[in-house]
């Protein structure tokens, strides 16, 4: 039963939210509308197991003084401060959760990680680029005349660089990326279909 | 002979009415009425006014619009309401009224035709996918291609083991709603069984938390599979936040002090992939990713050991568990891109006869391609 259920209300909502895909009724638009609310109502029940095993994970790097067990007191200070201001003082615009927490504490935070990536696409390039293999010697060339065809000064070394620089961005690039999308999407569809019909049950943690 | 030249002058001149078409707006959820129109004139109006009436013969001013326009959508009416349409095109101080349009009524549609192309692909593919899968069941061998990033997670999980250190396990920071979080949850259970045989820790954090729900009763159920229930400690699957940063954050502290032997990044990524990948490399970890975002690929195909490239994310479960009802359903995969291989080489070549004279008619079926 434990299993049998799961299943049989995935083989049921699989197969009437695959209709629902070509049935442009009010009712079955309805209904969509409708499980996009279940949704939210079993992510909200979700999220409270979500905190709660946040709070316990953290408690438990205390108790156990684990490496870095420090910043599982700042994470559990922002937990319980974040929600006594927005319990407090309210999620509206002007509300100190709006003008403390989110625009002066979050939003720089991710932009500091946002940031960082240059610097971390600037050493995976570096690694990427070097020239050991026939595969990598062609990425390498490639990748300079694009970013040499991006760029003022290549348009002025040579006036056809940005057209070969946009050749090999719309056409051997697009071809690859088509081709992987292809396979994406008979890869999801198989995938779906694995699921509705109970062949694929590494969800339920798999077995017969 | 003077006055027959007027009269046709005058005749000739005179400024014809438009032509106008109603219609329900077809494979749609009513309240819609398409209205169509051409100018039969040679002579182009300053103007148009498009007017709505009821059954009472009471008109009112819908729109006034430019001559360049060819129709209209009207999405202010109510199904099974008759309504009657008429343009008048403007020249100067006369405008010029075509006739009204018969009565036309929305209405509902059960079926989208727009996508009978999309439904009739989906139960070729699904028969393909299912005749292979009863192909597997009668016992045939089916040929699978070696993935290398999957023939690692054997080496991936042993080398945790003699290194004493844990394995990371990110199933991506998609909710449970996208195809590649549910694969990446099918591996996760293949992925928990070997950590349970080799008695190595896995930790996974998530990003979304019906995920986290899902992914603490894989792992559980993996452990207890493997014979191993005791060694299951649900502490090391846990739920991180839904920021998405904050989670890179999290994780590449993680790493930086754990110092994990194994990183598997498998599941829908964005901006942070090559964060988590990058730090992942200079903790010194083996490191297996797979997304189906071809954006992220690149990242992970440079700062990871092996990178399952789209499709392969989708089959590695199949790969992995050897079930052959699973394999089955990969043959039936290839046999699908075998199949759009074939449109797409059937279709350019209609498309170029097309541009034949007395061969237009072949661009009709090209465009029962078109998706919508």
């Amino acid at each position: 039963m434990r299993r049998t259920l799961p299943l049989a209300i995935c083989l049921i909502m699989g197969i009437v939210m695959m209709v629902q895909f070509f049935v442009p009724h009010p009712i079955s638009v309805g209904f969509y509308d409708l499980t996009t609310k279940w949704i939210r109502i079993v992510s909200a029940f979700a999220l409270v197991l979500g905190v709660g095993s946040l709070i316990l994970y953290h408690i438990d790097r205390l108790q156990r003084k684990r490496p870095g067990w420090a910043y599982s007191i700042v994470t559990l200070i922002a937990l319980v401060g974040t929600a006594i201001t927005g319990l407090g003082w309210g999620v509206k615009p002007g509300a100190p959760l709006q003008e403390i927490i989110f625009k002066n504490i979050l939003v720089p935070l991710n932009a500091s990680m946002f940031a960082i990536l240059a610097f971390y696409m600037a050493s995976a390039a570096y690694r990427a680029f070097r020239a050991r293999t026939k595969e990598a010697a062609l990425l390498l060339i490639a990748a300079f005349l694009v970013m040499l065809g991006m760029v003022p000064v290549g348009a002025a070394i040579w006036g056809k660089l940005p057209d070969v620089a946009e050749w090999i961005l719309s056409v051997p690039n697009m071809a690859a990326k088509r081709a992987i999308l292809f396979g994406v999407a008979l890869g999801a569809i198989a995938t779906s279909l694995k699921v509705i019909l109970g062949i694929e049950r590494g969800w339920l943690g798999g077995g017969k | 002979m003077g006055v027959i030249t007027l009269l046709l002058t005058l005749v000739l001149n005179q400024a014809s009415p438009p032509v106008i078409l109603a219609r329900d707006t077809p494979d749609d959820a009513g309240k819609s009425i398409t209205i169509r129109w051409q100018l039969t004139g040679e002579e182009v109006p300053e103007g148009l006014i498009l007017e709505r009436g009821d059954t009472t013969g009471c008109f009112q001013v819908l729109g006034v619009l430019s001559s360049t326009e060819t129709g209209f959508v009207d999405e202010d009416v109510c199904d099974g309401v008759g309504y009657y349409y008429r343009l008048g095109a403007v020249f100067g101080a006369d405008t010029v009224w075509s006739e009204p349009t018969p009565l036309v009524k929305s209405a509902p549609q059960w079926f989208n035709r727009a996508r009978l192309n999309i439904l009739i692909a989906m139960l070729v593919f699904f028969a393909l996918v299912i005749y292979f899968i009863e192909h597997a069941k009668a016992g045939r061998y089916l040929f699978i291609r070696r993935i290398a990033g999957l023939d690692a997670v054997d080496e991936a999980v042993g080398r945790a083991t003699e290194m004493g250190k844990p394995i990371v396990y990110v199933p991506g920071l998609g909710s449970v709603a996208d195809i590649a979080t549910i694969a990446s949850l099918n591996i996760m259970g293949e992925v928990a069984k070997k950590t349970a045989q080799y008695d190595s820790a896995l930790l996974v954090p998530n990003r979304d938390p019906i995920v986290y729900t899902v992914a603490r009763e894989v792992v559980k159920e993996a452990y207890t599979r493997a014979g191993r229930p005791d060694a299951f400690r649900p502490d090391n699957i846990f739920y991180v936040t839904s920021e998405q940063f904050a989670y890179a954050a999290a994780v590449d502290g993680l790493m930086v002090r754990e110092k994990p032997a194994t990183n598997f990044f498998l599941g829908t990524f964005w901006a942070e992939s090559l964060i988590l990948a990058e730090t992942g490399a200079t903790t010194g970890a083996i490191q297996i990713a797979g997304t189906d975002s071809v954006f992220q690929l690149p990242f992970f195909i440079t700062a990871c050991d092996y990178t399952l490239i789209g499709e392969e994310l989708y089959a590695a479960s199949a790969y992995l568990s050897r079930e052959p009802l699973l394999l089955g359903s990969l043959k039936g995969q290839d046999f699908g891109k075998l199949l759009i291989l074939v449109v797409i080489v059937l279709s350019s070549i209609l498309l170029l006869l097309s541009r034949i004279s007395g061969l237009q008619f072949l661009s009709a079926i090209i465009k029962f391609f078109n998706v919508s």
